[in-house]
């Protein structure tokens, strides 16, 4: 009987495959897209166009430490160090084409999805005029009231027939409705499993060393689609629920002794690093404010239900709700502290940080820290800063603990 | 003839260097609400339909760290010297401001304002960026809408449709004018120097249109009567980026013998050098304006035509270069210039990068480099 594989194990394979298909597909001819990282790729994998998405790429490049000769380049190019450095490692890759971390093909076309940011559309509009390849471009309004307004739903829908339209014409190709009907279902359903799975990290002591949601991100952001990946979020989920069930942590060495949330994203060239200095002082991060961003859950078949999931996520949502989802997260996960990462590449996530940390501690009596960093830019963090905040945030998590007899 | 031109040219460049007294004044004798409009354009057509006034929102010379509570060091000084402001209250003559969302710094300060000074009555605008597309404009006449019903209640009137009609021919108008106002300027590199140029443009954001609009075309007129002046040894700039400001640097291209012949700026001709058709209704020609907006920066652009549109402008204007001013920390100008850049090399044309923030302590190392330019276009 075969050994059955850990979702581990799957996780590393699948993400070998799909870039490994990604430059076959570009080998034999076939169209190649890069898109956003939460852009309705439901249309790609219908018309079977196979997806890299460029965010995931640069984080792998700069996880892996070769971040810096890229961004050399793009600010060689005119590049200004203020802008995002996903952008800046991803625009200097589209020339130079080769990097030890992992090869993706340069595309046929491109897809963009501003419910992450507006700095994608500069981004990917360089692209396309860099490159000459075409842009379809989806536009989700800022949801500057608490829900997702109707008005919007109507443009984004809207917007998803054009694109379909424009794909024909792209590919040559009909776009097959029943083969969407599918992918919306499995891309839904996985979508589900990696919300179960995260949830898991709710149990006391939290069977998920959350650092590792940084490591399967790429899957959902990649394969949320797929079978292989709504298998891969079953398998993770299956694996936690046992651990879980028998009362398992997230480290075989030590203790879980605080919980906290990491807002924002990881710095992937301190990825280890920040890792370390949390475990040194027993926390666990169990959990982090992006997970949900990928939870986009809608009825088959249901174009207004994908048009409001695809807006829902939180950075292109308001102030009050931005709160709300921390506050929420707060109690679900029974936390001890916050973590804010102040992300020199992401202004959309920073510039409203100062205000959330001030309600969300006023709501909930949570202490927290905020720390200098960037996502992929290896000069805007200093570790010394970062284990300063941290001890900080020790000592302020203790302090309550021991005012409140919070355990 | 000269003096009716110098008195009129020193009347709207006073309007243009003190915007908050030029606003009361105006407010005093129109007798109408002001609504402030933040970068980089808005339904200002709107606002004045409904009977107020719109004035321009970008920045100021101001200092102070009350805006530290809301927004990190790396945020650009036009969005922090509006926080500022806010915080101090020196807006709270205002009736309403309306806040757009163009990039990840403006949908912040929309959530942040609402909070921080609810007093101004915060109208937040999204204008879409499939803007061509039949759904943007869809989505754009529903965004029209709803503002026209915020601004009604505020003005506590109803936008008549014949209103809103003789609203945008103003508008229109003022385009026109503009144009053809900056189109003048080459004409008198003296009379009307690089920061008279900005001031005057700059005055429009304080003053009621139908008065500025007057202005303009009676000094046009004005100017048209002198001969134009020798500008055989000046050298002929098109300015391109967010804005002109700290306007010294503008006093140190004078002082290097340039004069602005056009420019490319989100605060100056951005705002008038689209004009759409007279076709359909007056929504439609306020839609199909933005539609028809390219190469800004802040608006997407699959083209990405504005360096191809900067090299044609030195053509039509016999530029020596262009001077690109690129505000520190505005991310959708920093992804413009590296293109812009390209393009400009590949037609030859001689340009010039510098860094500025609205609120600079020393222009010293900026008169060193266009110094420098001014050699190298000599």
């Amino acid at each position: 009987m075969e050994h059955q594989k850990t979702s581990k194990q799957l996780l590393g394979e699948l993400l070998d495959k799909h870039y490994a298909d990604a430059l076959q597909a570009k080998a034999d001819g076939k169209p190649v897209a890069w898109s956003t990282s939460i852009a309705p790729q439901e249309l790609l994998e219908t018309m079977g166009i196979h997806v890299v998405y460029p965010e995931n790429h640069a984080a792998a490049i700069g996880a892996r430490k070769h971040a810096q000769e890229f961004i050399n380049h793009s600010e060689g190019k005119g590049y200004s160090v203020d802008i995002c450095s996903y952008a800046r490692v991803n625009l200097a890759y589209m020339d130079i084409q080769q990097c030890e971390a992992a090869n993706i093909p340069l595309p046929d076309l491109i897809f963009c999805c501003n419910n992450i940011c507006n700095t994608v559309i500069k981004w990917y509009e360089n692209i396309a005029r860099e490159l000459n390849v075409p842009m379809i471009f989806f536009d989700l309004p800022f949801n500057h009231a608490y829900e997702v307004s109707d008005q919007n739903v109507r443009y984004i829908k809207a917007q998803i027939l054009e694109a379909i339209i424009r794909l024909e014409e792209i590919t040559g190709q009909k776009f097959d409705y029943d083969r969407f009907g599918e992918v919306m279902r499995i891309s839904s359903e996985t979508s589900l499993w990696w919300k179960n799975a995260s949830l898991l990290a709710c149990a006391k002591p939290s069977p998920l060393n959350g650092f590792e949601l940084f490591n399967y991100m790429a899957t959902i952001v990649c394969m949320r689609g797929t079978k292989e990946g709504l298998e891969l979020f079953k398998l993770w989920h299956d694996e936690l629920k046992e651990k879980s069930e028998r009362g398992i942590g997230p480290w075989k060495d030590a203790e879980e002794k605080y919980r906290v949330m990491w807002d924002g994203i990881a710095c992937w060239p301190y990825l280890g690093d920040t890792y370390k200095v949390l475990k040194k002082y027993g926390i666990n991060m169990v959990t982090s404010t992006y997970p949900d961003s990928w939870y986009i859950v809608y009825d088959e078949n249901d174009l207004d239900g994908m048009a409001r999931a695809y807006s829902s996520n939180y950075v292109n949502r308001n102030l009050d709700f931005g709160t709300d989802n921390i506050v929420n997260i707060v109690k679900d996960f029974r936390l001890d502290g916050i973590i804010y990462h102040s992300n020199r590449s992401c202004k959309l996530m920073d510039f409203r940080q100062f205000e959330v940390q001030r309600r969300v501690e006023e709501a909930t009596g949570v202490p927290s820290v905020i720390f200098d960093g960037d996502q992929t830019d290896p000069r805007a963090f200093s570790l010394a800063q970062f284990e300063t905040r941290i001890q900080a945030l020790v000592e302020m998590m203790e302090a309550r603990k021991k005012e409140w007899g919070v355990s | 003839m000269m003096n009716d031109a110098i008195n009129l040219i020193r009347e709207l460049e006073d309007m243009g260097r003190n915007p908050k007294i030029s606003i009361l004044k105006t407010m005093k004798e129109t007798g109408k609400k002001a609504v402030g409009c933040f970068p980089i354009y808005t339904p200002e057509e709107l606002v004045y339909a409904a009977g107020m006034l719109p004035v321009g929102m970008w920045g100021g010379q101001t200092s102070g760290t009350l805006s530290d509570r809301y927004l990190q060091g790396f945020c650009c000084s036009i969005m922090k010297a509006n926080t500022e402001q806010a915080l101090l209250g020196q807006y709270d003559f205002l009736s309403a401001v309306i806040v757009t969302a163009y990039c990840d710094t403006l949908k912040c300060v929309i959530e942040n304002w609402k909070i921080a000074s609810p007093q101004l009555n915060v109208v937040p605008i999204v204008y879409p960026q499939n803007r061509k597309t039949p759904s943007g404009k869809m989505y754009m006449k529903d965004e029209f809408l709803r503002i026209k019903k915020e601004l009604e209640r505020i003005a506590g009137n109803v936008i008549a449709e014949q209103d809103l009609l003789e609203s945008v021919d103003l508008y229109d108008e003022y385009r026109c004018i503009m144009q053809e106002f900056t189109d003048t300027v080459q004409d008198y590199p003296d009379l009307l120097k690089a920061k008279t140029r900005h001031l005057i443009i700059k005055a429009a954001y304080f003053m009621d249109k139908k008065i500025y609009n007057e202005k303009v075309s009676k000094l046009i007129l004005e100017l048209r009567k002198l001969p134009p002046e020798n500008s055989r040894k000046r050298k002929r700039i098109i300015l391109s980026g967010f804005i002109s400001e700290p306007d010294g640097l503008l006093d140190i291209m004078t002082d290097n013998d340039m004069y602005v012949v056009a420019d490319d700026l989100a605060h100056e001709s951005r705002q008038f050098r689209t004009i759409a058709a007279k076709t359909g209704s007056p929504l439609d020609r306020m839609i199909e304006r933005i539609a028809l907006q390219d190469g800004c920066a802040f608006l997407f652009d699959e083209k990405k035509s504005r360096g191809r549109m900067l090299t044609a402008m030195k053509e039509k204007y016999r530029a020596d270069g262009i001077i690109f001013c690129q505000l520190k920390f505005c991310d959708p100008e920093e992804f413009d210039y590296p293109i812009i850049k390209k393009d400009l090399e590949a037609a030859g044309v001689a340009s010039l990068y510098i860094e500025i923030e609205q609120q600079m302590d020393s222009l010293e190392q900026l008169r060193t480099r266009i110094q420098s330019f001014g050699e190298v276009l000599a």
